[in-house]
């Protein structure tokens, strides 16, 4: 009620019309195309849409950064192209990666920013206290800022652009690769702000879940606005196109793979038992698809949108969709003989960076035609011991067997035998997509003619043909992550290990990378991943959630999310579970 | 205090912090100019002494003993005796010797008298430095050893080989009085451009300048703040360099210190505009000092004056070296070194250079605005 009244005063953002490219002659790139959007005052206001979409390049606009091509815009009542300066005494912007200064201590940054802003000196004192209280840092003032950890480096980033008091605050991605808890504590403040200081709050996300707790949303795809609303008026746009769909004879994986390869089906995902879909616009109902896909045995039952939902059917009816580019999933490696044996055997497991313990006697073991997740907050340990199971970081201690191989005599042959596709895809920007791949074949020492057969293969399941000649940096962020894939896959490993392989992708390019991870581990290939999306831990067998180097919890989603249900909350999501069991075990601490 | 004032004060305080904690900073503003210095001072030494000479008599006779006895004199060469002229050729070209001496048979006081020196002098010239200095210092020790015979016999030598070198503002032709001026060049260079150029692209590269243009500072603000920090560490670097030329490797300061100090604001004014440029072009560490080092640094190694002597070269070499403000520098550093305030040399010096820093921070200022594009 209370936002409802706050609401309708004026807006403190409007933009008429206006359109901005970058780039000249033919290499013009439209970031916006005759946008018009207004933000009320005292809201948070959610900005999202895939890579590209053209986001960071309207908060730019609106803080004075950039000047549109065209059109007006007008913040707090100034012409932001024309009165930049005054604009930005009133102002909080946080940049991506938060525009702190790393060599400088805490209340260094704050006094900095607070000069800058222009924050009267005799109340800053007690601000700052306030400030550094809310945001938890109170204890760290006098530590270098780039020695913080991600969430704090966030919240102090947030911290400077509110000391010289805004009345707007703009924040670019702020929960980029920061864990979820991180995440939500950074949410609790900016709650507090709008609803204890009437903050206008304007703040983009990749994150849907974070979107749908902004009381408006803005879609933007390709530079055009989609759609502005009530992220829950927004979601009844998908009403009666979702179902959940189970099977008596097919367990979810399977069912998933069919599902999402029906043509009238825009988006599928495992849920629990079953699978969640998302039907196209033009409304067959869903019983006739599944006569069509000859999956038999198949109940379903209609279930609430949710703003996902209605953010994938927008993209998908703005031409966004996956499109035919759907996973083949023909002829991949096939070690299906394998199914069950243990390939992944890790036992006291530990590794040291000086007197720093980073993973501390872990253990666990995952069997061939799994799909085993690797999750847990910022530092807790996860890369080091994806490295460590890699070959390419030696243990200090205790057992890792990888393909029946032990790393500790025989690291390289274990490597041969699995594909590693690394957080930032380790292509070869400059080399071309074929380049690429032979590059990888012949490093994986293929012979000649098998590196044709397998660049071949590569480049039809992936349906890579077409870009064959481009410069791998030049391809879609979707199109790439397709490639390091490729790549990891010509030796036909049979294992997969993939370190956060959907961050910062649309959500239809992760949706394709989970088809492909499960039609691989129904092929009999072991798949380790991590992730910072945790309802992808819903496409995992089993999954581990480590903490300070410690294992928390271990087994298949329901088993990790089983503690957790309650008569308030009887389907806890697995992020509401993941954050409870980390706030439990740093409380017992 | 205005809001200009203490905004303008916490950047400075800001930039200070960040000089004092990056290891870079301080390796490139005070290490490497210090390591340079004595190298100069100490390790490179482009004076050429006891050249290695190869001494090929023909008829030995009182007179050719005493010429090659006053080349063992010589603290620049280093004779070696040869058979034959055959044995001297092929040790010239082995490299044992940098030239040959060949004193004819007719190497006689009659021969002398007859007006055509009776000797040759075969220089290697693949190094043309080292050969261009032999020369000269074979002409200086002839002329020496003629007018010493010409006295202590009584008999003038009517020849006309009369060489008279003479080496001026550097009369011991200590190559360390010039060369660790010289290193003050390099080190404002490293200071102003490269320096500079490396801190704003990184403001760039993290994203802070983005946040800092989301404030209310204004362009100039942050142009002068990089511009104040950096010329006081660069002036310090010169000073301290001033003191250890003076003092440790006893070069001259014959002119005025204020002179000094004139040219040198001026220079690192200019070097400060060049890496204000160059990192308001190119936001990425890597390419803003890469542009640094092939624009700035190399010119004021090679193109200046301060190692390879400008007259020497090519003209259209020569021409081109008038586009860097290094070249100025060090004439202007010679000059107040080691001859002292010569007004002649110098105005025009410090006109060339106060025209280069207007210019570089023009332009620098007219590129920056207060957007992201």
């Amino acid at each position: 009620m209370n936002a409802a009244g706050r609401s309708s005063g004026l807006p403190c953002v409007s933009v008429e019309g206006i359109s901005k490219s970058f780039g000249t002659g033919e290499k013009v790139v439209s970031a916006l195309d005759r946008v018009s959007i207004e933000i009320a005052s005292g809201q948070i206001t959610g900005l999202v849409g895939p890579d590209g979409a053209g986001k960071t390049t309207l908060l730019r606009i609106v803080t004075g950064l950039l000047r549109p091509d065209e059109g007006r815009v007008t913040v707090l009542g100034l012409d932001a192209t024309r009165q930049p300066q005054e604009l930005a005494a009133q102002l909080g912007y946080m940049p991506q990666r938060f525009g702190l200064y790393e060599d400088l201590t805490v209340s260094e940054n704050l006094d900095l920013y607070a000069d800058l802003q222009g924050a009267p000196k005799p109340d800053r004192a007690a601000r700052f206290a306030e400030l550094l209280h809310m945001a938890g840092l109170a204890p760290f003032t006098d530590r270098l800022a780039g020695n913080l950890s991600g969430g704090m480096k966030q919240k102090l980033g947030l911290v400077c652009t509110l000391v010289g008091n805004p009345r707007l605050l703009l924040l670019d991605e702020p929960t980029v690769g920061v864990d979820p808890l991180s995440r939500r504590e950074l949410w609790a403040i900016l709650f507090r702000l709008r609803d204890e200081k009437g903050l206008s709050i304007f703040v983009s996300t990749s994150y849907l879940e974070e979107a749908e707790r902004c009381q408006q949303v803005i879609l933007l795809s390709k530079g055009k606005l989609l759609s502005v609303g009530d992220p829950a008026d927004i979601a009844t746009r998908a009403a009666g196109r979702t179902f959940l769909v189970w099977s008596d004879s097919l367990s979810p994986r399977p069912l998933h793979s069919g599902l999402a390869r029906l043509p009238g089906i825009l988006s599928a995902s495992i849920e629990g038992k079953g699978v969640r879909v998302l039907v196209k616009a033009e409304g067959r109902p869903i019983a006739e698809l599944l006569a069509e896909g000859r999956l038999t045995g198949c109940h379903q039952e209609p279930v609430s949108p949710r703003f996902s939902d209605a953010f994938l059917a927008s993209l998908g009816e703005a031409g966004e969709g996956r499109g035919e580019a759907k996973a083949q999933g023909a002829a991949t490696v096939d070690k299906s003989d394998r199914i069950g044996e243990d390939r992944i055997v890790v036992q006291d497991l530990s590794r040291f960076f000086g007197r720093f313990e980073a993973v501390k006697k872990i253990g666990f073991r995952v069997r061939a035609g799994e799909v085993f997740g690797l999750l847990g907050p910022n530092g807790a340990g996860k890369s080091t011991t994806f490295r460590m199971l890699c070959g390419l970081l030696p243990p200090s201690s205790g057992l890792a067997r990888v393909a029946g191989v032990d790393l500790r005599t025989g690291a390289p042959s274990a490597r041969a035998r699995i594909g590693y596709v690394a957080q930032k895809f380790s292509l070869y920007g400059a080399l071309t997509v074929r380049q690429n791949m032979r590059f990888f074949a012949r490093a994986y020492g293929l012979s000649p003619q098998r590196q044709r057969e397998r660049i071949e293969w590569a480049e039809t399941e992936f349906q890579l043909d077409s870009y064959r000649n481009a410069n791998a940096e030049s391809l879609p962020l979707g199109f790439q992550q397709r490639l390091a894939l490729a790549c990891a896959l010509l030796h036909e490993p049979e294992i997969l290990f993939l370190d956060e392989p959907t961050s910062g992708m649309d959500p239809f390019a992760r949706e394709e990378l989970w088809l492909r991870i499960g039609e691989m581990a129904q092929r009999g290939v072991t798949v380790l991943v991590t992730t910072h999306h945790l309802e992808e831990a819903e496409f995992c067998d089993r999954l581990i959630i480590i903490s300070e180097g410690r294992i928390l919890a271990e087994g298949s989603p329901d088993q990790i999310k089983e503690p957790f249900r309650s008569e308030e909350m009887p389907e806890p999501s697995m992020e509401e579970s993941f954050v409870r069991l980390i706030e439990r075990s740093r409380g017992e601490r | 205090m205005s809001p200009r004032v203490s905004r303008f004060l916490a950047l400075w305080r800001k930039e200070w912090i960040q000089i004092r904690r990056d290891p870079a900073s301080i390796g490139i503003g005070v290490l490497l100019p210090a390591i340079l210095l004595l190298v100069f001072g100490y390790g490179i030494s482009l004076d050429a002494q006891r050249l290695p000479i190869g001494v090929v008599v023909e008829k030995p006779n009182p007179l050719t003993a005493s010429f090659t006895g006053g080349l063992e004199q010589s603290r620049y060469f280093s004779p070696h005796p040869y058979g034959s002229i055959g044995e001297g050729e092929d040790a010239l070209r082995r490299r044992k010797v940098d030239a040959i001496l060949w004193l004819w048979g007719d190497f006689t006081r009659r021969g002398l008298r007859e007006g055509n020196a009776p000797l040759s002098l075969i220089v290697n010239g693949v190094d043309a430095n080292t050969a261009r200095l032999l020369e000269g210092y074979f002409q200086g020790v002839w002329g020496q050893w003629l007018e010493w015979e010409a006295k202590t016999s009584g008999q003038p030598i009517l020849t006309p080989v009369d060489v008279e070198g003479r080496i001026w503002f550097n009369p011991a032709l200590e190559s360390r009085h010039y060369l660790a001026p010289g290193v003050i060049v390099i080190n404002m260079t490293l200071v102003g451009a490269l320096l500079t150029a490396l801190v704003i692209a990184r403001e760039w590269e993290r994203g802070t300048m983005e946040a800092l243009l989301s404030t209310p500072v204004s362009v100039a603000e942050i142009l002068w703040s990089k511009i104040g920090p950096y010329f006081v560490l660069g002036m310090g670097g010169m000073a301290a360099c001033v003191v250890i030329t003076v003092g440790l490797f006893g070069a001259p300061l014959v002119g005025s210190p204020w002179v000094l100090f004139l040219a040198a604001s001026l220079f690192l004014l200019s070097s400060l505009g060049m890496g204000l440029l160059i990192s308001t072009a190119f936001r990425s560490t890597f390419l803003a000092s890469m542009v640094a080092v092939v624009s700035t640094f190399l010119p004021a190694f090679i193109l200046s004056g301060f190692i390879f002597d400008i007259g020497s070269m090519p003209g259209p070499i020569r021409a081109f070296t008038y586009l860097f403000a290094a070249r100025y520098f060090v004439s202007l550093l010679q000059t107040v070194f080691l001859a002292g305030d010569v007004w002649s040399v110098l105005l025009p010096n410090l006109a060339a250079l106060a025209l280069m820093a207007a210019f570089f921070l023009g332009i620098a200022w007219r590129m920056s605005r207060r957007s992201l594009e």
